[in-house]
């Protein structure tokens, strides 16, 4: 073979280091894949998904060309359905609950076939839903990420007037501010957020509440619903925290997201746990061509990001350090370098095992930067604020219609379960939707 | 949104697609779950004297990763006693009054003709269908396709049940058959509200190469099946052609053979059909296949601007043609994108080996290039490429008024007539 033909379907886009790792499909990828869907009974797919998309009902319709069929199979749903489409971890979810996976064989793309349908209906703006016949009732969300903007939908369908409060300048939350870049852009996420919207409730950016405000609200609105995610990210408590240079990662991210990628980086840059967001640090500051270790006090087999998202890391060629724990941050204005102590793990009977310290095995690493990614706050000051609003470990507490100890007051999302996918918080504010509806109309 | 609505031969249901009388509508459990799941109508399984069935029954062929592009069967008619059937059809009636409930019967004698339809009109059925198609098992007693292979048999025991019955009459047709018209006509002389077609086709799927038994084996041997799937919508869409277009020929059709998608649906419409009858999609994929069937119709119709299925009836039909009604001065000529092409040169090996050399390769580049002078318009590379829309027939405008065979200077009898 003399000629190499080489297609790709970010023909269109520049291809940079950023790029999507999972591009969108073409009609014909699409439907190529779409045919290899067994379309099982009772999906185990579908049981995987936390929305329940009837996945092989809207793959069948990718291959029937339905395709404003196929998206509204989806997002009847899931109404991020692009978003989960592309940020989800499918390896872990839907993907990974395929049957052609009992025969080695790769799993259908079913992600990508998401993205591919929503896409289209996103891109014409093919309008599959109005709003509900007015049921007089006015309801107030707090937060315009996955979760407010999923109760949004669905209370407008039902017919319930709407206004979504946002602290950003834009809403989508962490689709927007948050998932690492080559998986959902802000154009995605705006674009995506405008399609939601344009069923008919409003959005009020640069609008973040406080006390008074909400004070305000409990009276103008018959129900809120709180959507109000994490807060910043925790601290190390160590000493040179203060030190120019040092950032918490959900911050790193939401600048380097604000900016689109648009933002310097040290060379040398160590980033300390091993979450999913520790990896997304990582690798987007890589990407920034930085020299990046992940330090980790315990080992592999305990770290809490999934496997594809460290094969990721991997291949961007992160070094990770296991075992190790920082001690000190060492620096005169900025950040110089790391301390850090190595650990061996004691096995307690059966218990996750303790970090042991191993004495006089400190060492220092050299660095320009370092993003703490270490687990984030919950919203405790805001909460404690709200009259009769039961909180546990920092989570806001409710009933199976997502009802809070206020009755006023739902909520869903991160803010309730302490933190999980976009489409948990998405199946959250579909059904909390309900259960307001329940509510206003009990 | 279209009205999917459907009035055929008078039998109501609130869309055009029902289950044909198969294993699908066995029970009153499949057939409510089955409106439930959205089907407009169903066609009981063939009511009849009693029966028994072999044990295994279905065949199938696979064409690569599709395993079931047709299926065969030698199953017969209902094995369930009357009176169950019409108990349970009695019910479905009663929790479903608006979807359509056809009887499907297969007797030998006037009298169990009349003794069945007057107990199925007393339960509510909708109308009935005479099954005059099953391939196998049925006919050797007299029945079945022996009864649609034969106009006069056809016309007169339709006849029989017309005289009797007070709800619309389908005749539905063995495909087993030269010309479908003449079983169609005889149905029409007999009284018939209409005609469904086509039941199954005389095959034999094939043979276990270990063993040397052919499928299905019944301990050891098989017997000649009924085939259906999709690898025989094009003979039923071409009968179907053929009924609309006949000038005598005026009942409505319900057509059968092959539905899975919409697009099967809209052609059978397209083709003259009314309504049309589902059964192996149904039998490899559930009910549920419905809700793709009338949302891509729907939106089909929308995009159409046409507002119900009789917009769509029977427009392309009259496109079909006698061959001689061919203009022979239209010519097309592939053309490859060379944007799209992804270098597999099927399209050559198909055109060199087995059509007319007209593509040709360039060293070092694995993209084909046709010789736009040889080529003769026939399809063969657009259909063996796996890219869509990467060769398509681009129309040569060649100047010349149409022409037709009997004037083409090749036409011996046009020579003739010259000297
Ligand atoms: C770095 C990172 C990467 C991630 N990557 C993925 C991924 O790849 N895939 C995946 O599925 N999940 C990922 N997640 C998790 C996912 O983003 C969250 O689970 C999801 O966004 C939660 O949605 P939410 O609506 O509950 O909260 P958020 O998305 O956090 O939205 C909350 C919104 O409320 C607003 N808000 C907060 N307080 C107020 C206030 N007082 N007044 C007004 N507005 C307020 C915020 O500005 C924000 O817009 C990631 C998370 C992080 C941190
Ligand atoms: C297993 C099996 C049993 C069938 N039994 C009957 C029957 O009892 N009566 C009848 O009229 N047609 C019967 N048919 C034919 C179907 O109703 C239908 O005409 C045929 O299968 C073509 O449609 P399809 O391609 O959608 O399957 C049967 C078909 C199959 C596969
Ligand atoms: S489908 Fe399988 S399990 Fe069901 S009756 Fe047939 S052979 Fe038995």
């Amino acid at each position: 073979m003399t000629k190499i033909l080489k297609k790709s379907n970010t023909k269109a886009e520049e291809i940079n280091k950023f790029s999507k790792i999972k591009p969108l499909l073409s009609q014909n990828e699409a439907v190529i894949e779409a045919s290899r869907c067994l379309f099982c009974h009772d999906a185990p797919c579908i049981n995987a998904c936390p929305t329940s998309i009837d996945i092989p009902m809207f793959i069948r319709q990718i291959i029937t060309k339905n395709i404003k069929g196929s998206a509204k199979t989806i997002l009847t749903q899931n109404i991020l359905g692009k978003a989960c489409g592309q940020v989800c971890p499918t390896e872990v979810l839907c993907e990974g609950a395929c049957v052609y996976n009992e025969m080695n064989e790769k799993p259908i793309d079913i992600g990508r076939l998401q993205a591919f349908a929503t896409d289209h209906v996103i891109k014409n703006n093919i309008r599959l839903f109005t709003k509900g016949k007015p049921t007089g009732k006015k309801v107030a969300v707090v937060g315009g990420g996955p979760a407010g903007l999923s109760c949004a939908h669905e209370l407008t369908r039902l017919g319930h007037e709407v206004v979504v409060y946002e602290a950003n300048s834009s809403a989508g939350g962490l689709n927007t501010y948050g998932v690492a870049p080559y998986k959902y852009t802000n154009k995605d996420s705006q674009e995506e957020v405008k399609y939601i919207s344009e069923i008919g409730f409003e959005i009020k950016a640069n609008n973040r509440l406080d006390t008074k405000k909400l004070s305000e609200l409990e009276k103008k609105y018959d129900a809120i619903f709180l959507a109000v995610g994490l807060g910043k990210s925790n601290k190390l408590n160590i000493s040179g925290e203060n030190l120019k240079g040092v950032y918490g990662a959900a911050e790193f991210i939401h600048e380097l997201r604000e900016k689109e990628q648009k933002i310097t980086v040290g060379k040398n840059i160590i980033v300390i746990g091993a979450g999913n967001t520790a990896i997304d640090a990582a690798v987007e500051t890589s990407k920034l061509n930085a020299d990046v270790t992940v330090v980790y006090r315990r080992t592999e087999k305990e770290q809490r990001a999934y496997f594809f998202e460290v094969d990721l890391a991997k291949q961007n060629g992160i070094k990770f350090m296991y075992l190790t724990t920082p001690l000190e941050i060492i620096g005169k204005e900025k950040v110089e370098a790391l301390k850090c102590i190595k650990n061996k793990l004691i096995e307690k009977n059966g218990s996750k095992p303790e970090i042991e310290p191993i004495k006089g095995s400190e060492f220092i690493i050299p660095c320009e930067m370092i993003i703490a990614a270490v687990g984030q706050e919950k919203m405790t000051d805001f909460y404690k604020e709200i009259s009769n609003l039961k909180i546990d470990n920092g989570k806001i507490v409710v009933n199976k219609d997502f009802q809070t100890s206020n009755p006023q007051y739902f909520a869903g999302g991160d803010c309730v379960n302490g933190g999980k996918e976009v489409v948990n918080a998405v199946s959250h504010g579909r059904d909390a939707a309900r259960g307001i509806d329940k509510f206003l109309k009990g | 949104m279209a009205n999917l609505e459907s009035d055929f031969a008078g039998i109501k249901s609130p869309n055009p697609f029902w289950l044909a009388s198969a294993p699908p509508t066995n029970t009153g459990y499949q057939v409510m779950n089955a409106f439930k799941a959205g089907w407009g109508g169903a066609v009981w399984k063939t009511l009849g004297q009693p029966i028994v069935n072999v044990s295994s029954r279905y065949g199938a062929l696979a064409y690569k990763n599709n395993k079931m592009m047709g299926l065969n069967n030698i199953e017969l008619i209902t094995d369930r006693s009357l009176e169950i059937n019409l108990q349970e059809m009695k019910e479905v009636k009663e929790k479903f009054p608006h979807h359509a409930l056809i009887a499907s019967m297969m007797f030998e004698t006037k009298e169990e003709w009349h003794d069945c339809i007057k107990r199925c009109e007393d339960i509510g059925v909708d109308g009935f269908e005479l099954n005059y198609g099953c391939p196998h098992g049925m006919c050797e007693r007299g029945m079945g396709s022996a009864v649609g292979q034969n106009p006069d048999v056809c016309e007169k025991i339709t006849s029989w049940v017309t005289e009797k019955a007070t709800k619309p009459v389908i005749v539905k047709l063995t495909p087993n058959i030269t010309d479908i018209t003449k079983p169609a006509l005889a149905a029409q002389r007999g009284g018939a509200s209409a005609v469904s077609l086509i039941n199954t086709i005389n095959s034999v799927t094939g043979i276990n190469l270990d063993t040397m038994e052919p499928n299905p084996s019944v301990a050891g041997l098989s017997t000649h099946g009924g085939y259906c799937g999709p690898a025989v919508k094009p003979i039923a869409l071409n009968m179907v052609s053929e009924l609309t277009k006949h000038p005598d020929f005026k009942l409505p059709i319900s057509g059968i053979g092959g539905v899975e998608t919409w697009q099967d649906a809209v052609e059978f419409f397209l083709m003259g059909a009314s309504t049309v009858q589902v059964c192996t999609a149904v039998m490899h994929y559930g009910f549920k296949i419905v809700t793709d069937l009338t949302e891509g119709t729907n939106e089909y119709l929308d995009s159409h601007n046409m507002k119900s299925i009789a917009d769509l009836r029977g427009i392309v039909a009259n496109k079909l043609k006698k061959w001689e009604e061919l203009d022979l001065n239209y010519k097309v000529i592939a053309h490859i994108d060379p944007e799209k092409c992804i270098g597999c040169q099927l399209c050559y090996i198909a055109c060199e080996d087995g059509a007319h050399q007209s593509i040709a390769l360039v060293p070092g580049n694995r993209i084909p290039v046709i010789k736009e002078d040889h080529c003769v318009g026939c399809n063969l590379c657009s259909l063996v490429c796996p890219v869509e829309n990467c060769i398509s027939m681009v129309k040569i405008e060649t100047g010349k008024p149409k022409l037709l065979w009997k004037d083409h200077p090749k036409n011996p009898s046009k020579q003739a007539s010259k000297v």
